[in-house]
């Protein structure tokens, strides 16, 4: 199960040093092995089926392509998105036509949101059978056209390696995304000619890296006068690989950071500037730091409506620096007054000794009134959460403990709703990617596969999927796939027999009416089905907690498992819900950091 | 609101209209019409959109142009430094009694007739979208019982080419 990404080109054959003008006769298929091989891919997650079936023959022979039978597309394709996130790598899916395609349809949306690099190859008919409505046919490059960052139909063999190529470099470079390649099963069959290296002939297709150098002064100026600056990051930090030269930017410029739900990592949560998490369910302090400030630096952020609330009340005192690699993000939902377009890395790096420049020349501006200010927010409404009525576990002390009792490296893969929630806020995340979630489509049952495809990207890590019993039951299936291929990922299960965060919203929107909420996996009830249970038929461990007293011990318990997947899971109370929350749809300015609790703005104005 | 047409230079490979047309639906911009055709290098093909938005949101339409991967080049046609054409073809009803004076508006017009029959005629106009307006107003009276439109298309005037550039930037690159 090594992973095989350092061979040299050696494999048997004429094509070593001189691959540029050497050709070789093969099939379609084996041109498609050979060229995610060159590639330099070593981990696919699929499913085989007719129309790729061709594919699948010589992947059997490939000594340089670990292949991962998972029990689902969908889960395949979140896998790769978790692998991705994990390594920093292009994650790759395999599927076959129709079904195979639709079910890549929710993780490639998925990874076009929260811009995860993703290669998926799906099978399609024969080309003299597109568009005749065959069997196991589905016009897959039409429906992902809106999902993907591109996609390919290969019906001509001799294209494989140069859209493959391209499928590769389209995934990981400017803003990274998800590429499709759909190839017709007679373009797999036939024979033609492989030839390697592949030139990449993209004309359209140029990404701006290197940022505009008077923008960038300008940025710098606003910051070294700002007054109150907040350095809003996202997750573009984080795919820019750019922590680093963030840590100093933040270090220098002595603004408050705010670490959105796709950057929580990007700069260390023990690091006395970052305020957390803004937005719906961000900490008091980050969304009132953004709401006063008088400048806002965002990088890698997209002004998302979970961040910005009521987009004409959001900051709006704020001159805006926005830096991103995609210049369409910049002006989507605010006007800007310092746009920059470039890789963040190159943007902070940049940054750096022009906001030097201006310090030296101006002094280091007096941020104290600034801090006193944050620090009152901070100190008067820290996050926390009120013990349980209903004498069952708060979910949020698990959480909390998962985060204290694991590896300082752990990675930690959530799925979507309250436990999500929770897990951003109330584990402390040191390092970029040891926080792994679906952000931008919210993608419930993301946790397991994703999870699964971060242990197989890094398997000396410890990887927890913090998982509700709605996700859970979504996507459990990849425990099979697990316990076969010797995945040890842990899953804490928040069981709290609902689907929290809309009976969050029942509660609080829909006076109490649970509509078609209640899931019957918890305690008290028949537990259907019974997650221990579960977790022994797939052949992983499986643990219960259900009072505060067993919490550590069965977190201890859990981790002391390497061979196994194992499976916790812990009955939480129902009625414990995410806060602070701003509303949907309402201005930050009225975030309430308990039921019916205001922070009292006037105090510091 | 203000109509803006955007020149869309794109490679010539299927689906590409599909990405275009598609692109602006589902981002919610308001195609007002939309041609598209072979230019002078086979590579590229070229669409001429106009769309109905303001300034703002216009860049928006640019910029998301941009990010499909067979999107060369966009330019704006300003109305003063561009000619903007379209082809109509109008189906009138006009039987003996009334021909001669539907054929002194397609004169006035500079219009063509291309089919004639005893009960109806079909003419032909080129122009930019307000003499087409303009011809439309002046048939009313005798009953349009059909038209089609090919949607703008337009280029800049002077000497410069939007296809020539793009061909240096594509060979440079390549």
């Amino acid at each position: 199960m090594s992973q095989k990404m350092t061979n040299p080109p050696g494999r048997p054959g004429p094509t070593t040093k001189t691959a540029s003008t050497s050709s070789e006769v093969m099939t379609g298929a084996q041109s498609l092995v050979r060229s995610l091989e060159e590639v330099g891919v070593d981990t696919v997650f699929g499913i085989p089926g007719g129309a790729i079936l061709p594919a699948y023959d010589p992947l059997m022979d490939s000594g340089k392509l670990r292949h991962i039978l998972v029990r689902h597309e969908q889960a395949g394709g979140h896998a790769a998105s978790g692998y991705a996130h994990a390594t920093g790598r292009v994650g790759v899916t395999i599927a076959t036509s129709g079904p195979g395609a639709t079910n890549l349809v929710t993780p490639l949306a998925d990874a076009n949101m929260d811009s995860i690099p993703m290669v998926a190859i799906t099978g399609q008919v024969g080309a003299s059978l597109i568009g005749t409505d065959a069997f196991q046919e589905a016009d897959i490059v039409g429906i992902t056209l809106p999902v993907t960052k591109h996609n390919f139909l290969v019906t001509d063999p001799d294209e494989i390696p140069r859209v493959i190529a391209e499928a590769f470099h389209l995934a990981a470079s400017g803003r990274p995304g998800p590429v499709l390649v759909d190839v017709a099963k007679s373009a797999l069959q036939t024979d033609t000619k492989f030839q390697w290296p592949q030139e990449v002939q993209l004309p359209g297709y140029r990404p701006v890296t290197k940022p505009h150098g008077k923008q960038v002064r300008e940025a710098a100026k606003l910051l070294a006068t700002a007054k109150r600056p907040v350095l809003y990051v996202g997750g573009g930090i984080i795919r820019s690989g750019a922590s680093d030269a963030l840590r100093r930017l933040v270090d220098e410029s002595g603004a408050a950071v705010v670490t959105t739900l796709m950057a929580r990592g990007a700069v260390p949560d023990s690091h006395p500037q970052n305020l957390g998490m803004p937005g719906m369910h961000g900490t008091v302090a980050a969304v009132a730091a953004l709401q006063k400030a008088d400048l806002v630096v965002a990088l890698g952020a997209r002004f998302d409506d979970r961040v910005t609330g009521k987009l004409s009340s959001f900051a709006p005192k704020a001159a805006i620096v926005h830096a991103d690699i995609d210049p369409a993000e910049i002006g989507k939902n605010r006007v800007v007054d310092v746009p920059i377009v470039g890789d963040l890395q190159e943007v902070i790096t940049d940054l750096l000794p022009e906001l030097a420049q201006e310090h030296e020349k101006n002094g280091k501006p007096d941020l104290g009134a600034w801090w006193r200010q944050i620090d009152d927010w901070r100190e008067t409404y820290p996050l926390g959460y009120t013990p349980t009525a209903d004498g069952l576990l708060a979910p949020q002390h698990v959480i909390e403990r998962l985060g204290a009792l694991s590896d300082p490296d752990a990675i930690f893969v959530a799925g979507v709703g309250q436990h999500q929630m929770w897990a951003s806020q109330f584990i402390r995340y040191e390092h970029p990617n040891t926080w792994i979630n679906s952000g931008g489509l919210g993608t419930m049952g993301y946790s397991v596969p994703a999870a699964m495809g971060a242990k197989v990207g890094q398997p000396d890590r410890e990887v927890w999927a913090i998982d509700g019993d709605g996700c859970f039951q979504m996507t459990n299936q990849e425990l099979a796939t697990c316990v076969i291929n010797e995945i040890p990922i842990k899953v804490a299960v928040i069981n709290n027999s609902s689907l929290g965060m809309v009976r969050q919203w029942q509660t609080l929107f829909y006076d109490n009416r649970y509509s078609n909420t209640d899931l019957h996996t918890g305690h008290g009830t028949r537990r259907v089905p019974d997650f221990v249970k579960l977790a022994a038929a797939y052949g992983c461990a499986g643990l219960r907690a259900e009072s505060e007293a067993e919490v550590d011990a069965t977190i201890k318990r859990a981790k002391e498992i390497d061979d196994q997947p194992v499976i916790i899971d812990f009955t939480v109370s129902r009625d414990a819900m995410v806060w602070p929350m701003v509303a949907a749809g309402v201005s930050n300015d009225d975030i309430q950091y308990a039921r019916g609790i205001s922070p009292a703005w006037e105090r510091e104005d | 609101m203000t109509r803006h047409t955007l020149a869309v230079l794109v490679e010539n490979k299927p689906g590409v209209l599909t990405r275009v047309a598609g692109l602006f639906a589902r981002r919610a911009f308001n195609i007002h019409s939309l041609a598209v055709g072979p230019t002078e290098h086979e590579e590229f093909s070229r669409v001429t959109v106009v769309v109905d938005v303001d300034d703002q949101p216009l860049e928006q339409v640019t910029k998301q142009l941009n990010k499909l991967v067979h999107v060369i080049k966009i330019i704006e046609l300003d109305n003063s430094a561009s000619v903007q054409r379209e082809l109509m073809l109008i189906k009138v009803r006009a039987d003996q009694s009334m021909r001669t004076s539907v054929l002194e508006v397609v004169d006035l017009f500079r219009a063509h007739v291309v089919d004639l029959q005893p009960d109806a005629l079909t003419i032909e106009a080129t122009g930019n979208p307000d003499k087409l307006t303009a011809l439309l107003a002046a048939l009313e009276p005798y009953g349009i019982r059909e038209i089609v439109k090919s949607g703008v298309v337009g280029i800049s005037r002077g000497s410069r080419s939007m296809t020539e550039r793009a061909l240096d930037r594509v060979t440079r690159t390549a």
